[in-house]
């Protein structure tokens, strides 16, 4: 059986198509002004690379911010919308088995999900404030005029814990500007900032309580600098599967592969 | 490669000032004191003699505060004759109080600013809200400027200055002007559905590109923030005569729509609204120094 998984996020949309448990193709975009649009090209590309048209993929499930976008759409014609957390509960299961606890941290939401047997229990998200998700980050490292991708690498250097005090993403961006100011080096400043993030994910997830095996999903799992102090946060070692921003994604498709789950 | 110099206008960027507002004679006064408020955003010294505004300031807070409150207070002296030297008490207050090097004591904002409200606008004052540049305060005071509870956000951009120059920026629209043309729609509609700045800030932009106006966007993002100010207010309670301080009292755009939700009219300011956590501290400063001499 030939499914896709389409994830319609508030900064890219991923698509991944799955034949009897294996992605035959993965890919993302940046979703552009015309989600519809952006949603479709991702689904495309796909669909190309896998060799396959629409007809071949006999369910398509659709999740995101912008999953209502393309529910019965043409081109992409999603059979079914679910939430982000049970295509992201399905997705961390397919991918680590032995999950307990999915963290996702995406553009402009973070989640924490307790799962059992790729079913959700029990969440928690962030939507209102950027302050707890990706693009936090994004904004900061444009403070540092540094690129988010090198966020990561520049953070690992550093030994030095310098606290953050802002809360919200447009004072931490002045207090980004003052620490330079003050001669406090990049690298301390890029791990100050990881810190800040973590301390909000952890302080949310912890809600709900955290339970082995957690494994960390979404954009800023492929971010290095924000692992290390989410682990020390949380008391815990977190797993970051292959792929981790394909697997809210991945989970669609699982679940479109499962329609009498 | 020699890159071309983008010349970008800085919409956010508000004007700095200074005034002499008394034809006194300093020289007759008993009492020559300071207040130097170094907030987050602006810094604004005042210059009271014998307990009534006599000159003043506002700039922008810099880098280092310690410089900030120097200068600020140096130039609301400027052209005065008064020397710093001759100050016979100076107290700081604002995020950055602690970092007035020439202050002999600091006073939180909450006091000063309830303080200097009942100076503006009268005894009458009991509920101050204060929208500054990285914080919203709402204030409860009795008639003399004592504070009697508070509520303040000092967490979130949302329903702060700061906010509002991150807009001014987004729609390039000078920051004074903000308001105004915001209150320039024929129909309010919904409000910016984001809380968060950031997120705000995408989905008003989103708002520009559907064809939107600038102005219809401004008034969904000033009734956005009027809202989340009416829910600070509404949880510290309000009660009459309601004033509103800090440098956000001077858009009209959110005024008019605190108006309109609360059904309360604000009382007119007097003298300019940005000062009166500074002539609050200048006020306390009085005081102080009239209990150290054994004045009163």
């Amino acid at each position: 059986m030939i499914t896709a998984g389409v994830d319609v996020g508030a900064k890219y949309a991923k698509v991944v198509i799955l034949k009897d448990g294996k992605a035959l193709a993965r890919v993302k975009v940046l979703v552009g002004f015309d989600v519809l649009k952006s949603a479709s090209d991702v689904f495309e590309t796909a669909l190309k690379e896998a060799g396959l048209s629409r007809v071949d993929i006999q369910r398509v499930v659709a999740t995101g911010m912008g999953r209502n976008t393309v529910l019965q759409k043409p081109p992409i014609n999603a059979d079914e919308a679910v939430s982000e957390v049970v295509a992201d509960a399905a997705g961390a299961y397919q991918v680590v088995p032995t999950v307990k606890t999915v963290i996702d941290v995406g553009a402009e939401e973070g989640r924490g999900i307790k799962v059992e047997g790729g079913k959700v229990k029990d969440f928690v998200i962030n939507e209102r404030c950027a302050a707890g998700a990706g693009t936090f980050v994004e904004a900061m490292a444009r403070a540092l005029e540094v690129k988010v991708e090198d966020m990561g690498p520049l953070s690992l250097k550093s030994i030095n814990t310098i606290p953050m005090n802002a809360q919200c993403c447009v004072f931490a961006e002045s207090e980004v500007v003052s620490l330079i100011h003050s001669k406090v080096s990049k690298e301390d400043i890029a791990k100050a900032i990881h810190d800040a993030i973590a301390g909000r994910i952890s302080s949310m997830v912890l809600r709900i309580g955290v339970e082995k095996d957690v494994a960390l999903i979404g954009g800023c799992a492929l971010d290095p600098g924000f692992l290390p102090p989410l682990e020390k946060e949380l008391h815990s070692s977190i797993v970051v599967p292959e792929f981790p921003e394909f697997v809210s994604a991945l989970g669609a498709a699982v679940i479109a592969a499962n329609p009498t789950r | 490669m020699a890159q071309a110099e983008v010349k970008t206008q800085e919409y956010w960027r508000w004007p700095e000032y200074r005034r002499t507002v008394s034809e006194k004679d300093w020289r007759n006064a008993n009492i020559i004191t300071a207040g130097v408020d170094i907030g987050s955003v602006g810094s604004k010294a005042t210059i009271l003699v014998d307990g009534e505004l006599y000159a003043y300031s506002v700039m922008r807070t810099g880098g280092v505060s310690e410089d900030t409150a120097i200068k600020v207070t140096t130039w609301a002296l400027e052209g005065t004759g008064i020397e710093a030297g001759k100050l016979h008490y100076v107290v700081g207050t604002g995020y950055g109080r602690v970092n007035v090097p020439f202050a002999k004591k600091t006073i939180t904002e909450i006091a000063c600013h309830a303080r200097g409200a009942n100076y503006i606008y009268g005894p009458t004052v009991r509920t101050v809200l204060d929208i500054g540049g990285q914080d919203c305060k709402a204030i409860r005071c009795d008639e003399k400027g004592k504070v009697l509870s508070f509520l303040m956000n000092d967490k979130c951009a949302a329903g702060t200055g700061r906010g509002l120059e991150v807009f001014a920026d987004l729609i390039s629209v000078p920051i004074q002007e903000l308001g105004k043309i915001s209150l320039s729609v024929d129909q309010e509609p919904p409000p910016v559905s984001n809380t968060c700045v950031i997120f705000a800030k995408a989905e008003s932009l989103a708002l520009l590109r559907q064809g939107w106006p600038k102005e219809r966007v401004a008034a969904a993002y000033h009734a956005a923030m009027a809202d989340r100010i009416v829910d600070l207010l509404t949880r510290v309670g309000i009660e009459k005569d309601f004033v509103i301080t800090g440098g956000v009292a001077k858009n009209m755009g959110i005024v008019r729509r605190l108006e309109r939700i609360l059904k309360i009219k604000p009382l007119e300011p007097k003298m300019d609204p940005i000062l009166a956590g500074a002539l609050g501290a200048g006020l306390f400063a009085k005081a102080l120094y009239e209990k150290e001499q054994g004045l009163r």
